[in-house]
């Protein structure tokens, strides 16, 4: 562990980092193949001869991974390439099934981007992206024996489900100059990858489930004596940390390396370039096996499969379907809604932006939209333990809902009713309130027989109205409510009542 | 372009996962050093202006749809297993690092 | 021919006189396949065209083609005439070795495309050939299981890699086979066996399941010993294929229609290039004078033989043995001990690996993934696989220039006819030359095909013709291919293959 903070880290020396994103898109198919792409599912269920890699099987491209690799690529202000090739990356390993994975290498369908990161205080910064490309996922290993780690485990088990999921690997170039704010950066430009993938439908982009994977490489130089002549300072040996799976990782370990590197540069000694595992429990980095020799992956082009070339023409009508950058929605949204900076953080926290915008498209009040969706339907999925997204309602059933409401068919608590009606899977709010018979009663002929009925088994309500306790009234709008069940509208039994007593309301 | 040294040849096949011995060593590199030979003549024609075939037929974008094509049952899949367990392929302790 | 017996008489009908037979039933697919399955029985322990013999099954499938034929169900034209599948093809339930220890005893549980044709087609399939292992080799000496003998002289090679497709041809133990060519692993062994083979365009049938060799250079093809059996057969092999990227769009269309229209031998108007680069020296002279002989034939029928010079063909070997041995040492990866075939178990995955791969593969195969892996590894790209691949472009070039000149270009098979057993096996370098004038074709991708042109005068033994047509031309090769072949055989009194010599019949049972 390291004695040296961070920031004594950062003070000393000039911190230069990258980051690799690998991005699981949501295709219903495998990159090269027709088995399932699945989260879970008992193993080897969605294996074919293609992943598998079975003697004389074949790999065919799945047109919509290269459609949302190529919008992945818009969405980052990359060029696409005219025509792009297929690689084979050559090298052994068990849950490789064919001992190679299909990449690309020197002509990756997207390159020379740049996305503008906006932190937490309001700063924009841009990171240059040097590429991005299309590969297919590898199956998994399970380490048997030994702690459930690979150091020591008598044997291995693999499941080959993932293997020939499509990826798209994001590569950054590297970045300078963020000092003191690099693990901030870091974390932040992790996080608006995460936020675009989702707007565009791509990838659930969870890191928890693996579906959003980053490496983050860091590197020290010496501080220039002049910030000017900064750039011209040779790159320090970096490092790579994989394993780290959360925003906060990602953070931390920015935090750990840039300490450790800068522990061994001040004691003299060098900085290894390797590999390194971040471990969540130590909030540490440990070394990977060191390799005897450099690997020699023996890149070639896919001979099986050929050359993508997307048409420009379609290349702009992708370009057409790619949302508002994140930061920028998220400001254009909050003017539009007059929401406070801390009601937006909230439906942010909440994952809820898509379903308000989509609830006030449909007809609903922005502040309507944030009570139902952070209210009444934030308290449902905690208790259900699922996201608001899996919940069985929609921003159209909601904004009906909020209608019915509003035209006073239906008070707050009957549309509570009405709501568990659509969770139920009972149909369409309107569908429950006929259904169930929800409606405000506002018949008057009804209400005023309700109220009479209430006033003769409450007498003295109407003199102490007239004595000028209009509050009393408010008995008998209960007891009409009860009898009711809560389905008269209370406002119009007030006014009865008051009428009753012949004075003004 | 130099003929195939025998340190050479153990380090390709180390690369390719070949256990060699030192007989095989010796045979194999006489006869890949007189091939290499024989093929270098190439660099000499092959000049910059001359772009590459990788694909004897020219095509490009064939594509499938993204509809699911039925999988192999687990069974299917591990019957030709040299080992198995619990429905995975079980093999030997693993010494490089995790992807 | 006097004392042939009914079952040898039905074992010597061309496939098309099969067809034709069954059709009007004359005969039955049970009757037919039996005939087929004593003849291997018979010979096969001295050829060894066979590894696996698909006996119960084979039997099944025509026995219910005949029901379904004595029902009236509508048939395809080969329904009920059995084939051979070189063991390069997965076959679902059958099993598939590549030639190779590495895959003994595997047993696929997938169909490859050209296997499930056969199956649609309702040929019986009477089992799998022979093969150089993987594919790596001119000779069939690089089985893992044996050579096979060449029908017209035991001792002496069949061609490779596909010697069994062609040897079962030659003793008249199958009427089809299946094979597929590389650098000429169809139309090699049809030049040595006196029997006819294509390699299509490349793309025109699908490689999904077909055991890859290298990608970019492999395509399956038809074999048999007769233009018109092998354009019957080409055309139930090919078309497109969604499961194999590279496959052509455009149907399979004309082989037969073409081969039938060559069978009446006029070749007016046709022009035929004789490439200059192969055919002079380390030719033998009776594979020369057979050529010629064949050339003033086509002449006498009008045609036109022009020479066409392709300069850059000197470069086709080389650029062969560098594309090959790389694309296959990244195909051959795959072959780990891990997930099917042999594991030869260590302490760890790594060792393990490189211990199966040392038992099961043979000399040949370690060779060419050595090179392979040289021709890719960083730093030896550009000089290596980059320039060969440029070389491609250069053939391509010389064939586009040549077939602005000729409808199809003309040249011997091979250098020589079939040599000794274990002649040429220490000598890889002495066994390449096999492929010198097979292997342009395959770089470009262009069709080819193989038929016998005689008898060399010095040995008696076959000497092949090959044809090659532009890309898509299938149908071209078919046309002056079954011309040539219509006046050769009329030269000859009757097909060549019948003057193969009697092979000794045991009733020794062949392993399966």
């Amino acid at each position: 562990m390291s004695q040296l903070t961070y920031t004594d880290a950062v003070n000393a020396f000039d911190p230069v980092f990258g980051i690799e994103v690998h991005v699981e898109l949501n295709t219903r198919t495998k990159m090269f193949c027709g088995c399932l792409n699945e989260f879970g599912g008992e193993p080897n269920t969605h294996v074919c001869p293609v992943c598998l890699g079975l003697p004389g099987s074949m790999p065919v491209t799945n047109g919509k991974a290269v459609e949302s690799a190529i919008r992945l690529g818009l969405a980052l202000g990359c060029q696409i390439r005219e025509s792009s090739r297929f690689a084979r990356k050559n090298y052994f390993y068990p849950d490789v099934s064919k001992d190679y994975q299909i990449s690309q290498y020197d002509e990756p369908t997207s390159y020379d981007g740049s996305l503008e990161v906006v932190l937490d205080d309001g700063t924009v910064v841009t990171i240059a992206i040097e590429r991005a490309h299309m590969e297919e996922d590898a199956g998994k290993n399970t380490h048997v024996g030994g702690g459930g780690g690979i150091q020591g485990a008598d044997y291995s088990l693999v499941d080959y489900n993932r293997g020939g999921v499509p990826l798209v690997e994001i590569v950054t170039k590297p970045i300078e100059g963020m000092g003191e704010r690099t693990a901030e950066v870091a974390r932040a430009y992790v996080a608006t990858i995460r936020d675009i993938v989702r707007g565009l439908g791509i990838s659930d982009g969870r890191m928890e489930q693996g579906s959003l994977r980053a490496d983050v490489n860091l590197s020290l130089r010496p501080k220039a004596a002049d910030a000017a002549d900064q750039s011209a300072v040779p790159f320090g040996k970096r490092s790579e940390t994989k394993n780290v799976n959360s925003l906060r990782a990602i953070e931390r370990a920015v935090h750990y390396e840039a300490a450790r590197q800068a522990e061994l540069l001040l004691a003299g000694q060098p900085v290894v370039q390797e590999t390194r595992h971040w471990h969540e429990d130590t909030s540490s980095t440990t070394p990977g096996r060191s390799k005897e020799q450099a690997e020699d992956y023996r890149y070639f082009p896919e001979p099986d499969l050929l050359p993508v070339e997307p048409s420009r023409a379609w290349v702009e009508q992708l370009r057409a379907t790619i949302p508002e950058h994140p930061a920028k929605l998220r400001a254009r949204l909050r003017e539009e809604w007059g929401f406070s900076e801390l009601e937006m953080r909230d439906a942010i926290a909440a994952d809820a932006l898509t379903l308000i915008a989509d609830t006030v498209a449909a007809g609903a009040s922005p502040l309507a939209a944030r009570k139902w969706w952070l209210g009444e339907l934030a308290r449902t999925a905690n208790e259900r333990e699922v996201t608001l997204q899996d919940l069985p309602v929609t921003a159209s059933d909601i904004a009906e809902l909020q209608g019915l409401v509003d035209a006073g068919t239906i008070n707050d608590k009957l549309a509570r009713q009405a709501l568990e009606g659509v969770l139920a899977g009972e149909g369409s709010p309107a569908t429950v309130v006929e259904a169930r018979g929800l409606v405000v009663v506002s018949d008057d002929s009804a209400l005023e027989a309700a109220v009479d009925e209430a006033l003769a088994a409450q007498p003295d309500v109407l003199e102490k109205i007239r004595e000028g306790k209009l509050q009393a009234a408010g008995a008998i709008v209960g007891a009409v409510m009860k009898t009711t069940r809560g389905q008269a509208d209370a406002g119009r039994v007030r006014e009865i009542i008051l009428q009753r007593a012949g004075v003004e309301g | 372009m130099s003929s195939l040294e025998r340190a050479d040849v153990a380090r390709l096949a180390a690369l390719a996962r070949i256990d060699m011995t030192d007989s095989d060593l010796d045979r194999l590199s006489g006869q890949l050093s007189a091939i290499v030979d024989a093929v270098a003549t190439l660099e000499e024609v092959a000049d910059a202006d001359v772009p590459a075939t990788s694909h004897p037929i020219p095509m490009a974008n064939v594509e499938r749809e993204d509809v699911v094509i039925p999988s192999l049952t687990p069974e299917e899949a591990l019957a030709a297993a040299p080992q198995a367990e619990g429905g995975r392929y079980r093999v030997p302790q693993i010494l490089g690092e995790d992807a | 021919m006097s004392d042939t017996t009914a079952a040898d008489r039905l074992v010597r009908m061309t496939a098309a006189e099969m067809a034709d037979a069954l059709a009007a039933g004359e005969i039955t697919s049970t009757a037919l396949t039996q005939a087929h399955l004593d003849r291997i029985a018979a010979v096969d322990g001295d050829v060894h065209a066979f590894l696996y013999v698909n006996t119960d099954r084979a039997l099944e499938t025509a026995s219910a083609v005949d029901a379904d034929r004595a029902a009236g169900v509508s048939l395809p034209r080969l329904a009920g005439v059995p084939i051979g599948i070189k063991d390069v093809l997965v076959t679902k339930g059958l099993p598939t070795t590549a030639g190779s220890r590495i895959l003994e005893g595997w047993i696929p549980p997938y169909d490859s495309t050209v296997a499930s044709k056969v199956r649609e087609a309702r040929m019986p399939i009477l089992g799998k050939t022979n093969m150089d292992e993987f594919a790596m080799g001119s000779s069939t000496e690089h089985s893992a299981f044996g050579p096979t003998h060449n029908p017209w002289d035991l001792d002496r090679i069949p061609g490779g890699s596909g010697g069994g497709s062609a040897a079962a041809l030659a003793a008249f133990e199958s009427p089809l086979t299946i094979g597929s060519d590389t650098g000429g692993s169809i139309r090699q062994p049809a030049a040595v066996t006196a029997t006819v083979g294509v390699k299509p365009t490349y793309g025109g049938v699908s490689r999904y399941g077909a055991i890859a060799l290298a990608s970019s250079l492999d395509q399956l093809g038809p074999c048999g010993r007769t233009v018109l059996d092998t354009a019957l057969l080409h055309e139930v092999m090919g078309g497109h294929d969604p499961m194999d990227a590279t496959s052509l769009r455009e149907p399979v269309a004309g082989a037969v229609a073409a081969a039938l229209e060559g069978a009446s031998g006029d070749l007016t108007g046709v022009r035929i290039g004789v490439i200059k680069e192969l055919g002079g020296e380390g030719y033998q002279d009776g594979v020369r004078q057979r050529f010629e002989e064949a050339l003033d034939a086509a002449r006498r029928a009008g045609a036109e033989i022009v020479e066409v010079s392709c300069p850059s063909f000197v470069y086709a070997l080389a650029a062969y043995y560098l594309i090959l041995p790389a694309e296959a040492s990244s195909n051959l990866a795959k072959f780990d001990g891990v997930r099917f075939g042999l594991r030869v178990e260590r302490d760890t995955i790594e060792r393990t690996m490189a211990a199966t791969r040392a038992q099961g593969f043979g000399d040949e195969v370690k060779r060419r993934v050595i090179l392979g892996t040289y021709a890719l590894s960083a730093g030896y790209y550009d000089a290596y696989y980059g320039s060969a691949q440029k070389v491609r472009t250069l053939i391509q070039r010389d064939f586009d220039a040549a077939f602005a000149r000729a409808h199809v270009l003309v040249s011997p098979t091979a250098p020589t006819t079939p040599f000794k057993l274990g002649e040429r096996i220490d000598d890889p370098l002495a066994m390449y030359l096999n492929d010198v004038a097979t292997i342009p074709a395959n770089l470009a991708g262009i069709p080819g095909m193989s038929i016998p042109a005689g008898l060399a005068p010095e040995d008696g033994l076959p000497v092949g013709f090959q044809l090659l047509a532009p890309a898509h031309e299938d149908a071209r090769l078919y046309r002056v291919g079954g011309a040539i072949e219509a006046l050769l055989t009329a030269a000859w009194g009757g097909p060549l293959s019948a003057q193969a010599p009697r092979l000794a019949t045991t009733t020794a049972e062949v392993a399966k």
